[in-house]
């Protein structure tokens, strides 16, 4: 397949041909590479790691020559639209923005399917893992990670009761991480817990040859307990269980990461609680990684709200340490994630640890007093909390007397735990035992085996040897697959037509935000009355928000936008060429071309103008042109006078407040003046501001209006193109 | 577990004087002992999952390997391990694992297991 053009949308027929022989470009996890004390744009950082080829960079970054510097940790997004051909873009756009870790999330009831799914049926919450979604996801990525210039991590699960076979299909497939962690099984999904860890060792031995990095479900505690805090020492004797497991199966430290959560959320003191339990966890598993979670106990459908609780959990990364950051969209809360809330999710942690970079070279964390001694305690009631496992008869006893998950501050107990059989549960009764001359002849096996190592050299290697071996199946399903889904989504585009999206290609989904001067009651009805008049289908409430019980609440309201837009037929304003540097100079400088400049009315904003003019800012002086700024809150006629005085070819306003259509009023005001005066036809009006656009200002009596991002050559571009006589002028 | 309270002063007494090194070496020989036995029954036993997988390392694909497995299941001959079974089929009929593993399915070879 040929190499992504970063302005071509990615072809998903291209990505579906051939796959059946598409091979992975390699095995194992990648880290970042960091780079130390880096020179990135006008600033040395400390955390970061090597460039990116291709990216957006945060919105901010414009005013620091664009730079896009990466943090060390790798960036994790997690995908569930339930649709691979449509998380494949959501990927794509994740990279753009920071993220090496792509996650896909499994389809509800995957856990519970005694055996491999095969083809592309459509998921609820997320995919069917199967070996086809698997293949053309890595295959995609293998292009995308070209196109952005890092290494992509693809990342699944590998629990329930096909653990071992999911685990075989990543290793051949090129999957370069997975959660496996045979306690989720146990304590979530209600699978026989003795299954569970004869599986998870065979499928642990299967990832480790593989190189595949194993991320362990204990932050499932902190989402399911009744008070996340509470379960601090019970998490860190799950992780324990998992990585000594993990171990003893083959698997190395340093490719076993613990999943940590900082349990908390404001309004309650969150670092305070949160801060000594990730040093504990820290000091306890000293070699492995950590893959930092952010938090979902606390989370409600208020965005800004997650994404502060989230810029928190992130800082809480940078004072201790991780490995992989992992991010939570932040709406979460509200419905399954849209692929720009994935994007607003990585961001979040992109713009903390930028923000953050260095921090630890300036502060370090107290030796004395509450930190330590509240560290120390949490190791002590872990230790006590395994003590008691010992003592009870071990593990499998302690789950079915139900010591985990309790709501109880260990040793305090609530007898509210989840509680399982051991000889209960799906799959129970279904291990075997081994006879003496029990053999498995294939690599990466696990446990006694009357076979040597490289047994499949007998029949000429088994698929992770020998990938031409593998078998792969294309669809089962005649209707639910990704053919007939893509059939009206291709079909639209192909004839130009676009709707909005935020899930599925063209699923319509828009999101509007009212605010409505009701109680809450009144204006809710109010609102959701309000959005069917917008012509949006099922609207539905996805965040409220109390701002005042009597005045008023704020609602964002989701619905379906039942409309294709027939691009064909759109009127696209042509782009203005802006003239190269050197052809503005040659035709200002030898005609002494003078320009007055002013921020008019009550305005007091004067930065951005000096941007536009000052040679510092690169802005007119640079080109030659003579500037005669006068300053803030200048008066219209002030500014005609001054155009008259100096001869000036061109005069730029600069009008930032908006309020009451102020900008427009001094914009027609200077025009109505200069025609007044008969000087319209010889002088060029330029009006500027956040507010501002080229439409408005031109309706307003401009020549030209110049908005947000607007630079001292845009500027100079167009009086030049206009003295020239040219007809396309459009900013 | 039983309701009771808070009782970690009195839990914690022997272990107050430990520096944190003794700590943590008591913490991870505590977890050695606890995942033992669980990684003595995984060594020792293994699962439908683990049969399928290892055909499917051999080239079935998962609609091949469920058949196969699960017949061997019923017949008490999982112990033995399904790769194994199939392995010795074929060097005895002198054919490929494959096509042993597919006789299988369809029925046949199954009275010249061992």
């Amino acid at each position: 397949m040929k190499a992504l053009d970063p302005n071509t949308k990615i072809d998903i027929r291209e990505v579906l041909e051939d796959l059946d022989k598409y091979r992975p470009k390699r095995k194992g996890w990648t880290w970042r590479k960091p780079v130390e004390n880096q020179k990135i744009g006008p600033f040395e950082l400390k955390d970061t790691s090597e460039n990116l080829k291709h990216s957006v960079p945060l919105p901010s970054a414009h005013y620091f020559d664009d730079i896009d510097p990466q943090c060390d940790f790798v960036i994790t997004t997690e995908i569930a639209s339930g649709r691979f051909e449509d998380d494949i873009r959501r990927m794509r756009m994740a990279a753009w923005h920071g993220a090496d870790h792509l996650m896909v999330i499994r389809t509800a009831g995957q856990s519970h399917f005694d055996g491999l799914i095969e083809g592309t049926p459509e998921g609820v919450g997320g995919i069917p893992i199967s070996r086809k979604q698997v293949r053309a996801s890595r295959k995609a990525l293998d292009l995308i990670e070209e196109e952005v210039g890092r290494p992509i991590n693809f990342h699944s699960y590998v629990s329930g009761v096909a653990g071992p076979e999911i685990a075989v299909m990543f290793s051949e497939e090129g999957v370069n991480g997975a959660h496996q962690d045979p306690q989720y099984n146990v304590l979530y999904r209600n699978i026989n817990m003795h299954r569970s860890f004869v599986d998870a060792a065979e499928a642990k031995a299967v990832m480790a040859d593989a190189g595949i990095v194993q991320i362990d479900g204990a932050h499932n505690a902190n989402a399911t307990a009744k008070e996340a805090w509470k379960v601090m020492p019970e998490l860190l004797v799950q992780h324990a269980v998992n990585c000594a497991f993990s171990r003893a199966a083959g698997m190395p430290k340093e490719n076993i990461a613990l999943s940590t959560v900082p349990p908390m959320a404001p309004p309650a003191p969150k670092l305070w609680l949160d801060l000594p339990y990730a040093i504990a966890l820290r000091d306890l598993f000293e070699g492995y990684k950590f893959r930092a979670q952010q938090n979902t106990r606390y989370m409600e459908a208020d965005m800004a709200e997650a994404t502060i609780t989230h810029v928190l959990d992130t800082l809480v990364s940078r004072m201790t340490s991780a490995d992989i950051q992992s991010t939570i969209t932040p709406d979460e809360g509200r419905n399954v994630p849209w692929h720009y809330n994935n994007i607003l999710g990585v961001n979040t942690a992109r713009q903390t640890l930028m923000g953050v970079d260095g921090l630890m070279e300036m502060v370090e964390l107290k030796k004395e007093g509450y930190l330590p001694d509240q560290v120390r305690e949490l190791k002590e009631r872990a230790v006590v909390f395994l003590e008691e496992i010992i003592d009870n008869g071990g593990y499998f006893a302690a789950v079915e007397q139900g010591q985990f998950v309790d709501s109880g501050y260990f040793p305090e107990r609530n007898n509210d735990g989840i509680a399982r059989d051991p000889e209960g549960g799906v799959a129970a009764g279904s291990i075997i035992g081994r006879e003496p001359d029990y053999g498995a002849p294939v690599c990466s096996h696990f446990g006694n085996n009357c076979y040597p190592d490289k047994a499949c050299d007998a029949y000429g290697g088994c698929t992770l040897c020998d990938p031409s071996k593998i078998a792969f199946i294309d669809e089962l399903d005649e209707t639910d697959n990704v053919e007939n889904r893509l059939k009206k989504p291709l079909a639209e585009k192909a004839a130009g037509m676009v709707r909005p999206e935020v899930q599925w290609a063209g699923d319509g989904i828009v999101c509007v935000t009212l605010f409505v001067p009701e109680e809450p009651m009144i204006a809710e009805a109010a609102a959701l009355e309000m959005a069917r008049k917008m012509g949006l289908a099922e609207p539905e409430v996805i965040s409220r928000r109390l701002i005042h019980p009597a005045e008023g609440s704020l609602f964002e309201i989701k619905g379906v936008l039942d409309y294709a837009v027939d691009t064909n037929k759109l009127v696209i304003p042509e782009k203005e060429e802006v003239m190269p540097d050197d052809e503005i100079e040659a035709f200002v400088r030898p005609r002494d071309i003078h320009v007055v400049a002013a921020t008019v009315g009550e305005d007091e904003h004067s930065v951005g103008m000096r941007e536009i003019i000052d040679i510092k800012h690169g802005g007119l002086e640079k080109y030659a042109f003579h500037c005669h700024y006068l300053g803030t809150s200048v008066p219209i006629s002030k500014v005609l006078d001054a155009i008259q005085e100096t001869g000036a070819k061109a005069a730029l306003i600069s009008t930032i407040i908006s309020h009451n259509d102020i900008h427009r009023i001094n914009m027609r005001r200077l025009h109505d003046l200069a025609v007044e005066r008969g000087i319209r036809d010889d002088i060029i009006l330029i009006a500027g501001g956040t507010q501002v656009n080229d439409a408005m200002a031109v309706e307003c009596g401009m020549d030209a209006g110049f908005g947000r991002g607007t630079t001292g050559g845009h500027v100079a571009s167009f009086i030049v193109g206009k003295m020239m006589g040219r007809k396309n002028h459009q900013p | 577990m039983k309701e009771r309270t808070d009782d970690f002063d009195i839990r914690r007494a022997h272990l107050k004087n430990m520096s944190d090194e003794q700590l943590h070496d008591h913490f991870w020989s505590l977890v050695d002992r606890m995942v033992q036995p669980l990684v003595e029954e995984a060594r020792t036993n293994t699962s439908p999952s683990i049969e399928r997988s290892v055909l499917q390392r051999m080239g079935f694909s998962s609609i091949e390997t469920k058949p196969i497995v699960n017949k061997m299941l019923e017949k008490g001959l999982l112990g033995q391990g399904a790769g194994r079974l199939v392995l010795l089929l074929a060097q005895k009929k002198g054919i490929s694992p494959r096509e042993a593993g597919l006789g299988l399915m369809r029925d046949e070879y199954w009275e010249e297991l061992p």
